[in-house]
């Protein structure tokens, strides 16, 4: 017992020991590999109603004039972000495959200069792959002024392959103060 | 005469006294008594805190404290429950228990021992201290956004956060050494003979404990380190602005969160069956049924964890899933509860304090389970989540099935422990105090729950207050009972009537072959198992 060199049995211990090191570093490593899992994840599933945040080609998308989809939109200003921020409209009825514009309006009602984020959420997640947008003011960081208003255009059009199922889709903007504010000005 | 003096004085120069022999300490019974004393006096930290949460709540608006330090408590009580009394007490208990059970001369790693039980009484610091500080104008006090840290309320909150993320660190390096260690003793320090199939029960619950541990822990660790570094360091993991989702935090919290749940209870329904067939003196009711059952419940622990946050928004099968798979947990768990009640059936049965205890288990800890489908159920959960039926329910699994399980273990092995038999009487006014006054607090919890009482709340509506008068009253029975159960252990650790080897009659095991209390190094010769 009082031995200074090691024994074989502790030998085997600390053997096994570092396996089950190697187990935790794994599973922390896996950790960190979920981050971009998830958003696979998520843009495979529509889990969490994500859009594809980047513009949709415009496909020569048959227009099917066989049915009808409302969308309706939503919008949100997170806090810490002063601006007023709204859809002109707040619902379009559309053809799958039909391209339409909306206009948002923001203004900046704070006394300097602001950047926000907006981002897109679809709800059902099931139809958030279909909603495919041309141009989006999601796509960059907005800019305003003190005071300034802006009308930001958003052309999109729902894909002819929406499950049938599918009627009604809201379309969420909620903005957010951009993250890297001092980068920008 | 020489040979006895060479061995004592061996003996006495790894031995240090006095605060050297604690700290110093690689004994794997020394550390086991620190484990189990820790988690005491943090049971009674934690249990003090909810007596202030449930003084506010005993009428409606705010009489004693802040919505802000509400909050507090209500965090730090479950971190402090679940992190420093819970899982120390099952740790204190394997160190204690399995080299003993399996006949080995120590646990395999004991410099690391050491090292895990002394990371935790700095956690408990980390964790407590910016009360303190708050005290003296510093920071605004202890993580206030419950013990999910759920961004992004856990980016803008106070420094209360960075010391729970730390603290939170040390905890989880802790218990993954606690199970490297415990991994490794079971695995290559079983006695000959003893092969995995012929294990104690209790060995086989902390087993699967144990990778449950060393595969979520670091998880968790993950998690709360993006939670760090999104606060200080520009990261955007859980910040939708920076491209992050906030969501994704709840996937990475309850990958390690549900685990953790069954984290808590394994060991528990390890030792349960030995002091079930102890009491009812007749041998355990289908052995590999329920190792069987322990490995399902540990694999299926890690594919359930969507059912804490289903009206965050999940597609529907998504939903179908995380819902059915949940409730196939049920399947396992009642074998469980089958071999657990066909283990005392038609035995010669006695009820002494252990046995109590184990029994009043069964019975909460159902309850616990039931009530816990109810809340798999996603169409029922829209109206539960987040109401006091999850407080209650998770109470009944947590508070009944971990620390009254735990208490039918301190009353099981006491005796063994110190040498002394506790006071039996005191035993049963304790069981019975805690049983009824847990049950007053918590069954009205259901009620309110289910009329839409939201819990994390200080205030509430008019119409809840009588229920919460009723728990208040409860709780602060249910608070100042355990005062007894203190008391009874310190009178036992001092003195008492001589405890036998064997203790209880029917008692089976390995540790029973020892004396009372065992010799401070034990099992230098493993024995064989036939």
């Amino acid at each position: 017992m009082t031995d200074s060199q090691p024994t074989k049995q502790q030998k085997a211990n600390k053997k096994l020991a570092i396996k089950v090191l190697y187990v935790v570093i794994g599973s922390l490593l896996f950790a960190f590999a979920l981050v971009p899992l998830y958003d696979v994840l998520c843009s495979i599933t529509g889990l969490n109603g994500k859009t594809d945040n980047t513009a949709a080609t415009l496909a020569k998308a048959k227009v099917d004039n066989t049915r009808v989809v409302t969308v309706q939109f939503v919008s949100a200003v997170m806090p810490g972000l002063g601006w007023n921020f709204y859809p002109k409209q707040t619902s379009i009825t559309l053809h799958p495959g039909q391209i339409e514009t909306v206009i948002f309006v923001a203004k900046n009602t704070t006394s300097e200069t602001v950047s926000g984020q907006a981002v897109p959420s679809v709800t059902p997640g099931k139809a958030s792959s279909h909603l495919k947008k041309i141009e989006c003011f999601c796509f960059v960081n907005q800019a305003l002024k003190s005071g300034e208003t802006k009308e930001m255009p958003l052309r999109f059009f729902v894909s002819p392959d929406l499950p049938d199922d599918v009627k009604e889709m809201t379309l969420s903007y909620s903005f957010f103060k951009a993250p890297d504010q001092k980068a920008l000005n | 005469m020489s040979t006895t003096t060479v061995a004592h004085h061996e003996e006495h120069s790894d031995h240090p006294t006095g605060i050297m022999r604690w700290l110093t300490t690689t004994n794997h019974k020394d550390i086991g008594t620190m484990y189990l004393t820790f988690s005491l006096v943090m049971f009674l930290v934690g249990g003090l805190m909810v007596l202030g949460i449930r003084a506010e709540l005993f009428r409606p608006g705010l009489q004693l404290m802040n919505p802000d330090f509400y909050n507090q408590l209500i965090g730090v009580h479950a971190l402090i429950m679940i992190f420093a009394a819970l899982m120390p007490a099952a740790t204190g208990f394997a160190n204690w228990m399995i080299p003993l059970q399996i006949g080995a001369p120590d646990m395999a790693l004991p410099r690391l021992n050491n090292w895990g039980f002394w990371l935790l009484p700095p956690s408990a610091i980390l964790l407590t201290l910016p009360f303190t500080l708050a005290l003296f104008g510093i920071g605004d006090g202890a993580l206030a956004t419950g013990w999910t840290f759920y961004p992004p309320l856990s980016v803008q909150g106070g420094i209360g956060v960075d010391f729970a993320i730390f603290a939170v660190h040390l905890l989880g390096v802790s218990s993954v050494m606690g199970s490297i260690n415990i991994i490794v003793t079971l695995f290559n320090m079983r006695a000959p003979g003893m092969t995995l199939m012929k294990m104690p029960m209790f060995a086989w619950g902390w087993l699967i404990t144990a990778f449950l541990l060393v595969a979520t822990i670091p998880v968790l660790a993950g998690a709360v380190t993006m939670l760090l570094t999104d606060r200080h360091f520009g990261t955007h993991f859980f910040d939708a602005a920076g491209g992050g989702d906030p969501i994704m935090f709840q996937h990475l919290f309850w990958f390690f969160g549900h685990p953790e749940v069954y984290i808590l209870l394994l060991p528990v329904w390890g030792f349960i069956p030995q002091i079930l067939q102890t009491f009812s003196r007749k041998p355990m009711y289908g052995y590999k049924a329920q190792v069987y059952s322990l490995w399902a419940i540990g694999a299926l622990a890690v594919v359930v964890w969507a059912h804490h946050f289903f009206t965050a928004g999940m597609p529907v099968p998504a939903l179908l899933y995380f819902m059915y798979s949940t409730m196939a947990i049920s399947l396992p768990l009642a074998v469980l509860f089958f071999c657990w009640i066909k283990t005392m059936w038609k035995g010669s049965m006695s009820f002494e304090t252990p046995m109590l205890f184990a029994v009043g288990w069964i019975i909460l800890f159902g309850i616990g389970g039931l009530t816990g489908l109810v809340l798999a159920d996603v169409a029922a959960d829209a109206q539960y989540h987040n109401s006091y039926f999850v407080v209650a329910h998770f109470h009944y699994t947590l508070f009944a099935g971990g620390i009254m399980g735990i208490m039918a273990g301190v009353y099981y092995w006491l005796p063994k422990m110190t040498g002394h038999m506790y006071n039996e009487k005191l035993g049963k006014v304790h069981f019975w105090l805690t049983a009824i006054s847990f049950n007053v607090t918590f069954i009205p919890q259901f009620f309110v729950g289910l009329a839409g009482m939201p819990r994390r709340i200080p205030d509430y509506a008019l119409q809840f207050t009588e229920f919460n008068m009723i728990s208040t009253v409860g709780a602060f029975i249910l608070g100042l009972s355990q005062l007894l159960f203190v008391y009874n252990i310190i009178m036992c650790a001092k003195g008492g009537q001589k405890a036998t080897d064997k203790v209880w009659e029917g008692a089976e095991g390995l540790e029973w072959t020892l004396s009372s209390p065992p010799p401070y190094h034990s099992f230098n010769e493993q024995p064989v198992i036939k």
